[in-house]
């Protein structure tokens, strides 16, 4: 095949995904661009209530356009980010946040992954300083080995 | 280091990691229920046309003040409420408190047509159709039954089907607290 009709191909093949990827959210984007903006950043933190690994920009369930629809006109009704996704998650819980909040409860969950890397450093640490004690200072019995 | 450290420190991390994940696996039974922060306040707006006549709004606050009554969402589309409709026709004639159903995000005629064929356990049916109150209620799935209490607090929910066992183990208890 030569390079020009399997790059085109490839094109088409990509341009298949394309229409996959914005088949869902299905409304106009809103007339102001920082509001569109911030309808984008909101839509993809939130998590689908019913398919629960999905953010709800990317759901195509139902429920998943019915809170689209909730954040649009909370962004056109003047609400900031905040008072958002307090509303949301006076209703469905923390659970609907993708990005967990910061508090006395989720301090362990955004704390671990500094703290293992801190273990690991201090143990890495240890295990080298321990193996360069082990090393031979004097490897003369090393060259006099090789000479024989 | 001495030695018994060098088996006892690995040993007593791995433990600590099975305490952890066996801790976590006892608290989280069924993780993909999501427990919703609504219990134990009070019920939001239920302001919506009834199903059989649109012209009827009714007001589920102002219907059932002062008394208990469940709140049942469903949907014609919803496979699971299918089988869930015969334990609402039990609950209809032996709970004792009525039933307040939600058609949500339905096609009102179908609905009509299910209510005819199956038998209609409500007391009142309201059309949510653009699912809007649904959300205000933290419905994310049909079937979800609600338990309200007479000063309109929510009590408890189901998520799921309602059958007799869980109308008995979780629900009744928390009539019975009150009398």
């Amino acid at each position: 095949m030569s390079g020009m009709s399997s790059r085109f191909a490839l094109a088409v093949l990509l341009l298949g995904f394309a229409s996959l990827a914005v088949a869902v959210d299905k409304f106009e984007p809103l007339p102001d661009a920082t509001q569109q903006q911030r309808y984008l950043g909101l839509t993809h933190e939130l998590r689908c209530v019913q398919c629960q690994n999905e953010t709800i920009a990317d759901s195509p369930v139902e429920v998943a356009a019915d809170l689209r629809r909730e954040v649009r006109e909370a962004i056109q009704a003047g609400k900031t980010d905040t008072e958002i996704r307090d509303g949301l998650v006076s209703r469905y819980g923390e659970f609907i946040l993708f990005k967990p909040r910061w508090s006395a409860r989720n301090a362990l969950l955004w704390l671990a992954p500094g703290l293992m890397l801190l273990v690991g450093l201090v143990v890495g640490f240890n295990i080298v300083r321990r193996r360069a004690q082990l090393l031979p200072v004097d490897d003369s019995v090393v060259e006099e080995e090789e000479r024989t | 280091m001495s030695r018994v450290n060098r088996f006892l420190l690995p040993l007593g991390g791995f433990a600590l990691l099975v305490l952890l994940l066996v801790v976590g696996l006892k608290q989280a039974p069924d993780k993909g229920i999501i427990v919703s922060p609504l219990v134990g306040k009070p019920a939001p707006a239920l302001v919506l046309p009834t199903l059989m006549d649109p012209s009827v709004t009714i007001d589920a606050a102002q219907r059932y003040k002062g008394q208990w009554y469940l709140l049942n969402v469903w949907g014609t589309w919803c496979v699971e409420c299918r089988y869930e409709h015969p334990a609402l026709l039990e609950l209809q004639k032996t709970a004792g408190i009525p039933i307040l159903g939600m058609d949500w995000r339905d096609d009102e005629a179908t609905a009509q047509q299910w209510l005819k064929e199956l038998g209609n356990p409500y007391d009142q049916v309201v059309s949510d159709k653009e699912g809007r109150v649904a959300l205000a209620w933290g419905v994310y799935g049909a079937p979800e039954t609600y338990l309200i209490n007479p000063e309109g607090v929510i009590v408890t929910k189901r998520v799921g089907s309602m059958t007799p066992a869980i109308w008995e183990k979780q629900f009744l208890p928390l009539m019975e607290q009150r009398k």
